[in-house]
C-alpha cells in the first residue's frame, strides 16, 4: 500500500481542527456518568454547563476550548505499508502548520527560553510526531492529541524504590490528584505510568491519559490498579473545577512496562475535561476520519 | 446566597459585599490578561494606555481573527473563541494588579492561592471562578472586541473586551477571607487516608 503524502499533510491539517471542536462519543458518555452518579448539587449544575458547552461548540461551529493545546501526532503504520518515513514528518508538519493559518486558531507554541511564538502552532521538537508500527496489512493511523497546557503542568514523575512497593504507587496517584486540585480542569482521565525508565514511564502515563474511556490496560496488573484507583480518587471530593464533589475523574488509566531490579517508577499525568482527539486511517479504499 | 449583575468600574463598597458561593453576571467592560501581559507589566516594567481601575480582568488569550477596522471589529480582531486559563500560574500578580492597576475582580479557573486571598481581603477584591474548558459557550457572551494593547504579546496582550450576561460566575474567594478552594482542599486532605485504607496501602 502506497500513501499519498499530499493526502496526509491533508489529514494532519483536517485533525486539528477536528480535535478542537468535536469531544469524542466516550468522553461524552464520560459526561453522562458523571451526571447521573453526582451527588453534589454545583458538581452536577457545573457538570451540566460543561455537556451544554459540548453542544454550544458543536451547533456554532467553535473550539471547545480555548487552549488549542501542544499538538501531538501518533503515527501508526501497517506492515504493507510503504512510505517515506522523513517526508511523512515532514507533511504532518506542514498540515499542522496550515490547519493554524487557514482555520486562524491560536498558536499556543513558543522557544522555552526566548517565548517567540511563530504563530504556526510549530517550533522545535513540535508537533511531537510519535511513530510506531502495527500489525495491520494495510493501514496508516495518524490520531491527532491537541494536550491542554492546564493539565500538562501537572504531571509528576516519582523515582519510587523497590522496597516501598506498589504502596508508593497507589499513595504517589491519590496525593497527585490532591496536589492538582482544580488546576487540571477536572472531571480528568488520570494516566499512571508504572515502569519502565524514567522517560518511558511518562511516556505511558501520557499514553494512559490520552486512551478511550472505557478502554482497559493490558496487562491484568495494570487493568486492576485502574480498577482500584478510580473509585478511590474520587472519594478525595476535589470535584469539577476543584470546587467539590464527587466527579473528580472520569477514570484513572494505568499503562505498564517492565522495570529494571532496583526501580520501582510511577508518573502521573493527566487530560482534563476536554479530552480531545481525533483519527484518520488510510486504507487502500481511503480516508477515514473518526476518533 | 445572592446574585449580582455588574457593570464596572466598581467601587471597593461594592466588591466587599460579595460573599463566597454567590454569583456574578457581568456587563460592559472586561480585560484579558495572561502570563506574558503580567510578566511584561509587573517584571519589566511595561505601562498600558488602558485605566483598570475598579475593572475586572479574566485569565485568558483568545483564539482571535484579524479583520479589517468597523464598528463591530474596532480593535481589528473578531473573537472567535474566548476561553480562560488556570489561574494558579499568575499567583504572584494579583497583589500588584490590585495595588498599581486598581484592579477588583480577577475572573479565572482552578484558583488563587493565600496570598491573593490575603490581597483580596486587604484591598478588596474578589474571585470569580469560570468553568474551564466551556470556551465555546463562554464567547457566546462576549460582544466584541474594543480594542488591545501590548499587541506584540499576542495572543497573550492585554484584551479589552465588550461582554453581556458575562455569567453566571461564582464567587470563589472574597475580601473576607472566604475562599472554596481551602475549604475543598482541606476536605480532601481529610479523606486521603480513608482512599488510601480503600487501597489496602499499609
Amino acid at each position: 500500500m502506497k500513501i499519498d503524502l499530499r493526502q496526509v499533510e491533508e489529514a494532519a491539517k483536517e485533525l486539528y481542527i477536528r480535535a478542537l471542536k468535536r469531544l469524542p462519543p466516550d468522553v461524552k458518555q464520560g459526561f453522562d456518568a458523571l451526571a447521573k452518579s453526582e451527588t453534589d448539587a454545583g458538581a452536577r449544575r457545573m457538570l451540566g454547563t460543561m455537556i451544554r458547552n459540548i453542544g454550544v461548540a458543536e451547533d456554532t461551529d467553535n473550539l471547545l476550548c480555548q487552549d488549542t493545546g501542544i499538538p501531538i501526532y501518533n503515527v501508526w503504520i501497517g506492515r504493507g505499508v510503504e512510505l517515506d518515513g522523513v517526508a511523512l514528518k515532514l507533511a504532518i508538519r506542514r498540515g499542522c502548520e496550515r490547519s493554524t493559518r487557514e482555520y486562524s486558531f491560536r498558536s499556543s507554541i513558543v522557544h522555552p527560553t526566548t517565548r517567540v511564538n511563530e504563530q504556526t502552532s510549530c517550533g522545535r521538537g513540535v508537533p511531537i510526531i510519535n511513530v510506531d508500527f502495527s500489525e495491520d496489512e494495510e493501514s496508516l493511523v495518524i490520531e491527532m492529541l491537541p494536550k491542554g497546557s492546564g493539565s500538562e503542568n501537572n504531571s509528576w514523575l516519582r523515582m519510587a524504590v523497590p522496597a516501598e512497593g506498589v504502596d508508593a504507587i497507589k499513595t504517589f496517584v491519590i496525593d497527585c490528584v490532591l496536589e492538582a486540585g482544580g488546576k487540571t480542569c477536572p472531571p480528568t482521565i488520570v494516566g499512571v505510568g508504572v515502569g519502565g525508565t524514567a522517560d518511558l514511564c511518562v511516556h505511558l502515563a501520557k499514553v494512559a491519559a490520552t486512551r478511550a474511556l472505557g478502554t482497559h490496560c493490558d496487562d491484568p496488573e495494570g487493568a486492576r490498579l485502574e480498577e482500584e484507583l478510580g473509585p478511590a480518587v474520587n472519594m478525595l471530593g476535589v470535584g469539577p473545577q476543584g470546587l467539590g464533589g464527587d466527579s473528580t475523574a472520569f477514570a484513572v488509566h494505568v499503562e505498564t512496562a517492565a522495570t529494571h531490579i532496583t526501580m520501582n517508577p510511577v508518573a502521573v499525568n493527566m487530560q482534563c475535561h476536554s479530552a480531545r482527539r481525533a483519527r484518520a486511517t488510510f486504507r487502500p479504499s481511503g480516508v477515514e476520519y473518526g476518533y | 446566597m445572592a446574585h449580582y449583575e455588574l457593570t464596572a468600574p466598581l467601587t471597593e463598597e461594592a466588591v466587599r459585599k460579595l460573599r463566597v458561593d454567590d454569583t456574578v453576571s457581568l456587563n460592559g467592560t472586561l480585560f484579558g490578561i495572561r502570563d506574558a501581559t503580567q510578566i511584561h507589566m509587573f517584571d519589566r516594567g511595561r505601562k498600558t494606555r488602558f485605566d483598570l481601575s475598579g475593572h475586572a480582568v479574566i485569565h485568558t488569550a483568545p483564539n482571535v481573527k484579524k479583520v479589517q477596522k468597523s464598528a463591530a471589529y474596532p480593535a481589528g480582531y473578531a473573537p472567535l473563541c474566548v476561553g480562560t486559563t488556570t489561574s494558579d500560574r499568575m499567583e504572584r500578580f494579583t497583589r500588584p494588579l490590585m495595588q498599581q492597576c486598581g484592579v477588583r475582580l480577577v475572573i479565572g479557573k482552578g484558583g488563587l492561592r493565600d496570598e491573593s486571598l490575603r490581597a483580596f481581603g486587604d484591598l478588596g477584591g474578589a474571585y470569580l471562578a469560570i468553568i474551564g474548558g466551556t470556551a465555546a459557550l463562554e464567547t457566546t457572551w462576549v460582544e466584541s472586541i474594543e480594542d488591545v494593547d501590548l499587541d506584540d504579546l499576542n495572543p497573550e496582550s492585554l484584551w479589552k473586551f465588550r461582554v453581556r450576561n458575562f455569567g453566571p460566575l461564582l464567587v470563589a474567594m472574597d475580601s473576607h477571607g472566604g475562599s472554596l478552594y481551602s475549604e475543598v482542599k482541606r476536605t480532601a486532605q481529610e479523606r486521603r487516608a480513608a482512599a488510601l485504607r480503600r487501597l489496602g496501602v499499609r
